[in-house]
């Protein structure tokens, strides 16, 4: 008798595939676990998510102090610009776009170990949980930039600073896109490598530290000198926090190729990460 | 009814043995450069030719069978027959290494209860959560929540965090997540009846209720009565191939093959023993006499001699039987009636004479021990052997029933004496 069956198990080291049909089959496993991330990581504090708030603009305060006055590094993207955005939103939106890839690919970096007695036992799409924790922590990064735009608006309406929305907000979507799939691929690269070697984790840590400083947060692109722009731009985390400023401020620095180019480079590291993680999930509770 | 729900197919599954995964990337990379000069591989022990080469275990090895819809199959083996494998295959923990598997709808485990619960969220919270990872809707569970709340007996605590519940609390809970799961398949085991003796009792019924309902069920148990209560076939692994799949109790009784019965010599130098005993007589052997085998009709005496070695000069050691039945159960416990007095580096035989009178047919295990008393009067082991011996016992060939352990024990006691009848 022939006989059709809705789900054929093969060996390991079979072909590659990703199951998009079965992940969207698992949508509200999805939904509650950004559920759990979100209210778990807040319960029992007293300000709650409020938290979500505290730590940027914290962050914030200490970037003004320490990389403004006291290092006096310049906050402006393109040098000699006559528009200038004051040095706090500056530091702020960098923040904010830095904390959430930065959360993000930490969080998913340790995906299966973390998630190892779960995984163990029951079987799901393993892609839910990176999923789920960058939707999770977008929620957080939605937060801080309602908050943004609060402290945003204030300084406007103090005279403070001029807001200029620019073609460029219409961007938004695709660099929080380009925000989403650039650190979850990064997180699952990391993961689907630290089942073999734990080496990487540890690198997770201080690795992103490092690349904070490569990237124009605590500084304006301009303290860059030209000739090594091309090779400073290579870091598809540059073009994503230099665009996002431009978006909400209308001044700034835009260069279409160096942006293309991180593009390719996001869908790179995405699709790496899938592939990598999809020949992990499979068999990596032998290893871990 | 002919649906099938599973088919394995040939399937197998090779772990690495020792270091698994213990590489760092540093000696991987250099093994990728001495490779690539041809030189000796530096990560490796002096001797060793390849990386836990040969160091391999086959966890399963060729198995197939099919599973029809509606059917209850029970899955037995020894620790370490593949049991665990194959349910972490077919339920997608991990991946076979060779051979395929196809599954015909949902499957759930319901191996473990309270996977993923998460304390801080309140038991509502986590039943939306645990029924998702275990592949439920939302939908579903909203349809279900009602009768979860009801079996979990804890419906007044539902909207506290989990954290706070006691633990009995919290595994009833969870089992009524997952006995309310509404799979095709369902994979089941015994450690599944959890908290108190009327919950537990509770648990039994429902996976019986849910058995009945013409699910299909993988069950997995040690218990061989609880495989009698619910399975309607099985089949039976044994390092890692499947070498009976049939009636249930002639599956049972291919796996109690396997510890030995058949057998008329019994010799106990493989068999591990406790640092806590002295061994001033240690038991060695024993062996089956005046009979060809060790299958005995009911009432039968079995005879045989049991071989020791004195260790050192001891007096007054006493010997005990302790009978277990074929499912783990102990049945009782008989004395020698005499004491032994040793002298060192002696062997001695020792004939004896067991009665079985009232053991009922089934699969029976000894437990051989020897003792001494303490100036208190306490008995203190010298030795003991698990297993020392193996028998079975089956019905008289003149006996007109079949006794059914499973509903009558182990033991069949003397026939009542009926006194007198009279009409009233």
């Amino acid at each position: 008798m022939q006989q059709t069956w809705k789900t054929h198990i093969t060996p390991a080291n079979s072909a590659i595939r990703i199951d998009f049909k079965e992940v969207w089959e698992y949508r509200d496993l999805i939904g509650l676990f950004v559920k759990r991330d979100f209210t778990a990581k807040y319960k029992q504090t007293i300000l709650g998510p409020l938290w979500a708030v505290i730590q940027p603009l914290m962050t914030t305060v200490v970037f003004s102090i320490i990389f403004g006055s006291l290092a006096g590094l310049t906050t402006s993207d393109v040098a000699g610009e006559a528009l200038q955005m004051p040095s706090f939103l500056f530091y702020m939106i960098g923040t904010i776009t830095w904390s959430y890839f930065s959360a993000t690919v930490t969080a998913n970096s340790n995906t299966f170990i973390t998630n190892r007695a779960i995984m163990g036992k029951v079987y799901y799409p393993r892609i839910a949980t990176p999923i789920a924790t960058a939707l999770a922590n977008l929620i957080s990064f939605g937060i801080q930039i309602v908050m943004f735009c609060v402290i945003a608006l204030v300084y406007a309406l103090l005279g403070l600073a001029e807001i200029h929305l620019s073609v460029y907000m219409l961007l938004l979507p695709v660099l929080v896109l380009q925000l989403v799939m650039l650190s979850t691929g990064v997180g699952i690269i990391i993961s689907s490598l630290t089942t073999k070697y734990r080496d990487l984790a540890m690198l997770v840590g201080f690795g992103l530290h490092l690349w904070q400083y490569l990237t124009p947060i605590p500084y304006g692109l301009a303290l860059i000198p030209e000739k090594y722009m091309s090779l400073y731009m290579l870091n598809p985390v540059t073009p994503v926090v230099t665009t996002m400023r431009l978006a909400f401020f209308g001044t700034g620095y835009f260069n279409w190729g160096y942006y293309g180019l991180s593009l390719v480079f996001t869908a790179a590291v995405f699709f790496i990460g899938l592939m990598l993680f999809n020949r992990i999930e499979r068999t990596f509770m032998d290893t871990v | 009814m002919d649906e099938l729900m599973i088919k394995v197919e040939n399937v197998t599954k090779e772990y690495r043995l020792g270091a698994i995964g213990g590489t760092t990337l540093r000696d991987e990379l250099q093994r990728w450069r001495a490779k690539r000069k041809h030189q000796e591989d530096p990560t490796l022990k002096i001797g060793q030719t390849r990386v836990d080469s040969d160091e391999r275990f086959m966890a399963l090895n060729g198995v197939s069978f099919e599973v029809k819809k509606g059917e209850a199959v029970g899955i037995i083996g020894h620790n370490g027959a593949g049991k665990s494998t194959l349910l972490k295959l077919i339920t997608r923990i991990t991946a076979p290494t060779g051979g395929d598997i196809y599954l015909n709808g949902r499957v759930a485990s319901m191996l473990e209860v309270g996977t993923g619960f998460h304390g801080e969220l309140t038991g509502r919270e986590n039943i939306y959560l645990n029924g998702a990872i275990l592949g439920m809707s939302k939908k579903e569970i909203d349809a279900k929540m009602e009768k979860i709340i009801e079996f979990s007996e804890v419906r007044q605590f539902i909207d506290t965090p989990v954290k706070r519940y006691s633990s009995g609390m919290y595994v009833k809970l969870a089992f009524s997540v997952a006995a309310h799961l509404d799979s095709e398949i369902m994979i089941m085991d015994e450690v599944l009846a959890v908290g108190d003796m009327a919950f537990q009792n509770k648990c039994i019924r429902k996976m019986r209720e849910i058995a009945d309902s013409g699910k299909t069920i993988l069950y997995v148990s040690h218990n061989m009565n609880t495989i009698r209560q619910l399975c309607d076939r099985c089949i039976v692994l044994e390092k890692g191939k499947l070498i009976f799949e049939g009636d249930v109790e002639a599956a049972i009784s291919v796996y109690m093959k396997q510890d030995g019965i058949r057998s008329t010599k019994f010799d106990y130098s493989g068999i591990a023993r406790s640092p806590y005993e002295s061994r001033k007589l240690q038991l060695m052997g024993l062996t089956i006499v005046n009979r060809e085998d060790n299958v005995l009709q009911e009432g039968e005496k079995l005879e045989f001699i049991l071989h020791c070695r004195c260790n050192a000069n001891c007096k007054q050691i006493g010997f005990r039987f302790e009978l277990f039945s074929g499912d783990g159960m102990i049945v009782g416990t008989m004395f020698s009636d005499q004491t032994i007095n040793g002298n060192y580096g002696k062997l001695y035989d020792l004939h004896t004479k067991m009665s079985t009178c009232n053991l009922a047919p089934g699969i029976y295990k000894a437990v051989a021990l020897t003792y001494e008393y303490d100036k208190l009067g306490n008995q203190i082991g010298v030795d003991r052997v698990d297993p020392a011996m193996n028998f079975e016992i089956v019905e008289k060939m003149n006996a007109s029933l079949k006794w059914l352990s499973k509903y009558w024990g182990h033991v069949h006691f003397n026939d009542m004496e009926v006194v007198e009848i009279r009409e009233r």
